[in-house]
């Protein structure tokens, strides 16, 4: 297991890194209703999860650790939920986020082309981030606007009939 | 605060009173809409109205999809005094002005789009449309954000209807009598699911929402649960009075945000309005809901994978029997329905069973929404009628294929279905037909391909797809799907032998009879299918190195012949430069740096490239 702590080979633990992150974490989950039934409380295990994802950005061993702690579980539990669900991830990601839909509707109309280009032009590998963490590339599987297959998303802007000839200008366009 | 029927016809009387408004302009904010600009068309039109002072005359309705995806952005006048409307599709923000220019008449010169359906619900069939709206009968037409939008149309009448009026088992009856059919996939009747919870002794029990729309090129829950998603809590409810359950959980993907949000604020709504919490309707009745998110994961679209997703678990399934509404969430009985499904509950309680059964087929009654992708003209929405033809869905409502190409088949059922050839066109389909001919209804998912789709790539992309969401737990699926997957990789990249058609086959099968949930049980289905109906372009992969659709990449050689009269176009939309050649001289692919794109066979206007 990988801890994604240490991007650059330094001990970095983001809980003691950001105290002002730490403690908006910290409140979600108090105001959630845990009891003392530890079953009970992973109910709360995966909304807990998609909160500190949206705070830290990634979930490094030390946000899982105090995820765990906090609903009383194990940090087996946690990182057994991260590994299984593709939605999260424990690697730190680029300021660009490319996710390419690789759904039924934009693959027939073309999304591969469209993925391998990304991979050749920021030379990355699906699901990789370049070393200076500006661009991340992955692929989805359908956002529901298969009306402008194929689709590439840019953490939220939306780019629609997106050819490999484009790739370029997006790519460009992430200033 | 609504508390009782008479609060209930009183508001709605009063809302009807105040929408004074003379003109509605409804643009569609779904995820479609928004991702192809009606944004910015929005942002024009607010600010034009309130420029020339028509802000109170004229109310401006956000609305969820129509179901016309090819033609948002799309903007629609309704006159409600007529109740007709125009509606314009790919809608640019320099037409704006136009188009309140003209409020009352059609703007000459911009695209309009012709509505294809009627409202069961409302109205006859007086035009023989091919769509029949239940469950997209708001979507498109109200404020999803707006529980009044959704009062003024029967919002909560069926709930009303049902708790003060009926007891739960009449409310199992009706549903059961409608012939209502699962919508999720597997076509289980859902009123014989909800007897089953029924007939568990009181106690705690749950009401469970498949939000979860894992078929990647399928989007119709999400139109409705963005579009209308009190048609959804309002069934919700319903269906925890007529099994006994307090609770209900609607269980959705992470990557619908906008769905996430405007359900949020439905759920809000009903708790402030009486209509989730204490007591609803003065019937003595509680019944809350909470949202719980999927995190990425497809197979947690299956029922018990999605119970353990819940219960803050890894998304394994587990052997059925017992089923959840035995023992699902947290042990208890739990029922698990589509969000389709939910949808069409309001309208049979309204309008009873009998009349739920004259639409569709007698095995199928109702309705089905597809979602319409891939090659076809017009991508969207369609409902319509269990048992129409494909050939109507595909080359009337769809449009035929785009740019004058060929049908080859048509996939429905996502990755776990099959595809159908053009002699099956006339099938007319429902969850029956689709199974006798090896494919399935599945979700609604109906993916349309032409001549240029390899079928090889399209079993090997679906089982791409189970290979990744395959969770692991049995063998057959874990590894069964892995061979599978390198069998139709050798074959598309040439390097496969003789037998493997057979040991193909062979192996689908086990998998199909081996494997633990729907996911495994169904993932060869591409593979089955396409080998059926496709054997010869499986062997002329096999026995000729030759991809027919000019796909497999290995497979293929792009060389200019002599009709190259030296235009250098090719060579300037080379991705990587490869091409070379004087001007007025016939040009040169070099072999070893082409990434067989084919960009320049496209580009090419002189017929001068092959693709062998
Ligand atoms: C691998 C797999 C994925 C599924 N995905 C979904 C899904 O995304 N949405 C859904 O409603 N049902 C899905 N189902 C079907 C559910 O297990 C379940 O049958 C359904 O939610 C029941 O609702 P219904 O009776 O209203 O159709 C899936 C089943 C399998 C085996
Ligand atoms: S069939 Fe596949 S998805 Fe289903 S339990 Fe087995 S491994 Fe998991
Ligand atoms: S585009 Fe066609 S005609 Fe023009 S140089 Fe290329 S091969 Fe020759
Ligand atoms: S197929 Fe693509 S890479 Fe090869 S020569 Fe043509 S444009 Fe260049
Ligand atoms: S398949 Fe790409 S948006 Fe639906």
């Amino acid at each position: 297991m990988s801890c994604g702590d240490c991007p650059d080979g330094r001990k970095f633990d983001l809980i003691k890194e950001f105290p002002e992150k730490t403690k908006q974490l910290n409140d979600f989950i108090d105001a959630l209703d845990i009891g003392p039934d530890r079953n009970r409380n992973r109910g709360f295990l995966i909304e807990s999860l998609h909160e500190a994802q949206h705070i830290f950005g990634y979930l490094p061993r030390s946000v899982q650790q105090f995820v765990a702690d906090k609903l009383h579980l194990y940090l087996s539990e946690v990182y057994g939920v991260i590994s299984f669900y593709s939605y999260f991830t424990d690697r730190p990601v680029g300021k660009y986020k490319i996710s390419v839909c690789t759904g039924t509707a934009c693959f027939v109309r073309g999304a591969n082309a469209v993925l391998e280009e990304f991979k050749r032009l920021l030379v990355l590998e699906n699901g990789e981030t370049t070393p200076d963490r500006k661009f991340s590339l992955a692929s989805l599987r359908c956002v529901g606007a298969c009306s402008l297959a194929p689709v590439v998303m840019v953490n939220d802007q939306v780019y629609g009939k997106v050819t490999a000839k484009m790739v370029a200008d997006i790519i460009n366009e992430c200033k | 605060m609504i508390d009782s029927v008479e609060t209930l016809n009183k508001r709605v009387e009063a809302l009807r009173r105040e929408s004074l408004a003379a003109t509605r302009i409804l643009v569609s904010m779904g995820t479609c809409g928004i991702a192809a600009g009606a944004a910015p068309v929005l942002a024009e039109l607010r600010r034009l109205l309130a420029e020339r002072g028509l802000e109170n005359t004229v109310e401006i309705v956000e609305t969820g999809c129509i179901g016309q995806c090819y033609a948002e952005p799309s903007v629609e006048i309704l006159n409600p005094e007529s109740n007709s409307g125009i509606t314009y599709g790919k809608v640019k923000v320099s037409e704006v002005s136009m188009i309140i220019d003209h409020l009352a008449d059609v703007v000459p010169g911009l695209e309009t789009v012709n509505k294809t359906w009627y409202y069961p619900e409302d109205e006859a069939n007086a035009d023989n449309r091919l769509q029949a709206r239940i469950v997209l009968r708001n979507s498109g037409r109200i404020d999803p954000e707006k529980l009044e939008d959704y009062l003024k149309n029967r919002g909560y009448q069926a709930l009303a209807k049902v708790l003060t009026g009926m007891s739960p088992a009449e409310v199992v009856k009706e549903i059961t009598e409608s012939g209502l059919r699962g919508r999720g996939g597997g076509g289980f009747p859902t009123g014989m699911k909800w007897s089953f919870a029924a007939a568990q002794p009181a106690g705690r029990k749950y009401i469970v929402c498949n939000a979860d729309e894992g078929d990647p090129g399928a989007f119709m829950d999400r139109a409705v649960l963005e579009g209308d998603p009190h048609s959804v809590l309002e069934a919700m409810i319903i269906g925890g009075y007529a099994i006994g359950a307090d609770t209900g959980i609607v269980y959705i993907r992470a990557e619908y945000p906008l769905a996430v949000k405007r359900l949020k604020i439905a759920i809000r709504q009903a708790e402030e309005n009486g209509l989730l919490g204490k007591n609803i309707f003065g019937s003595g009745f509680n019944f809350k809901i909470e949202l719980k998110y999927g995190a990425g994961a497809f197979v947690c679209g299956e029922e018990t994978a999605l119970i353990h997703s819940i219960e803050g678990k890894r998304g394994e399934p587990t052997f059925k029997p017992p089923f959840p509404a035995v023992s699902g969430l947290w042990g208890c009985p739990t029922v698990v329905n589509n969000v389709e499904t939910y949808a069409n509950v309001p309208a049979v309680i309204r309008r009873g069973a009998a009349w739920f059964r004259t639409i569709g087929t007698e095995k199928s009654p109702g309705t089905k929404v597809f979602a319409l992708a891939g090659k076809v003209e017009n991508v969207g929405l369609v409902e319509v009628p269990m048992g129409t033809a494909l050939r109507d869905i595909i080359f009337n409502l769809g449009g035929g294929i785009r740019d004058g190409k060929q049908f080859k088949a048509v996939q429905t059922g996502g990755p776990s279905g099959g595809c159908l050839k053009a002699d099956r066109l006339d099938t007319r389909i429902d969850y029956d037909t689709l199974t006798a001919l090896g494919s399935m209804m599945g979700s609604g998912g109906m993916i349309v391909m032409d001549e240029d789709d390899c079928m090889v790539n399209i079993a090997k992309f679906f089982l791409e797809f189970t290979l990744d969401e395959s969770c692991g737990k049995c063998t057959p699926c874990r590894i069964g799907n892995t061979r599978l997957h390198e069998m139709l990789d050798r074959i598309c990249t040439g390097r496969a032998t003789g037998d493997t058609i057979n040991k193909l086959r062979n192996l689908a099968y086990a998998v199909k009879d081996t494997s633990l949930c729907g996911l495994g049980q169904t993932s060869p289905n591409p593979v089955l299918s396409t080998l059926a109906n496709f054997e010869e372009e499986y062997e002329a992969h096999i026995r000729d190195k030759k991809c027919p659709a000019g796909v497999c990449t290995k497979l293929i050689t792009y060389l200019i012949n002599d009709n190259c009269v030296g235009c250098t176009l090719c060579a300037r939309n080379c991705p990587v430069s490869c091409i070379s050649g004087e001007r007025k001289q016939k040009h040169v692919i070099d072999q070893d740096r082409c990434i067989k794109c084919g960009v320049c066979y496209q580009a090419c206007k002189f017929h001068a490239i092959d693709r062998i």
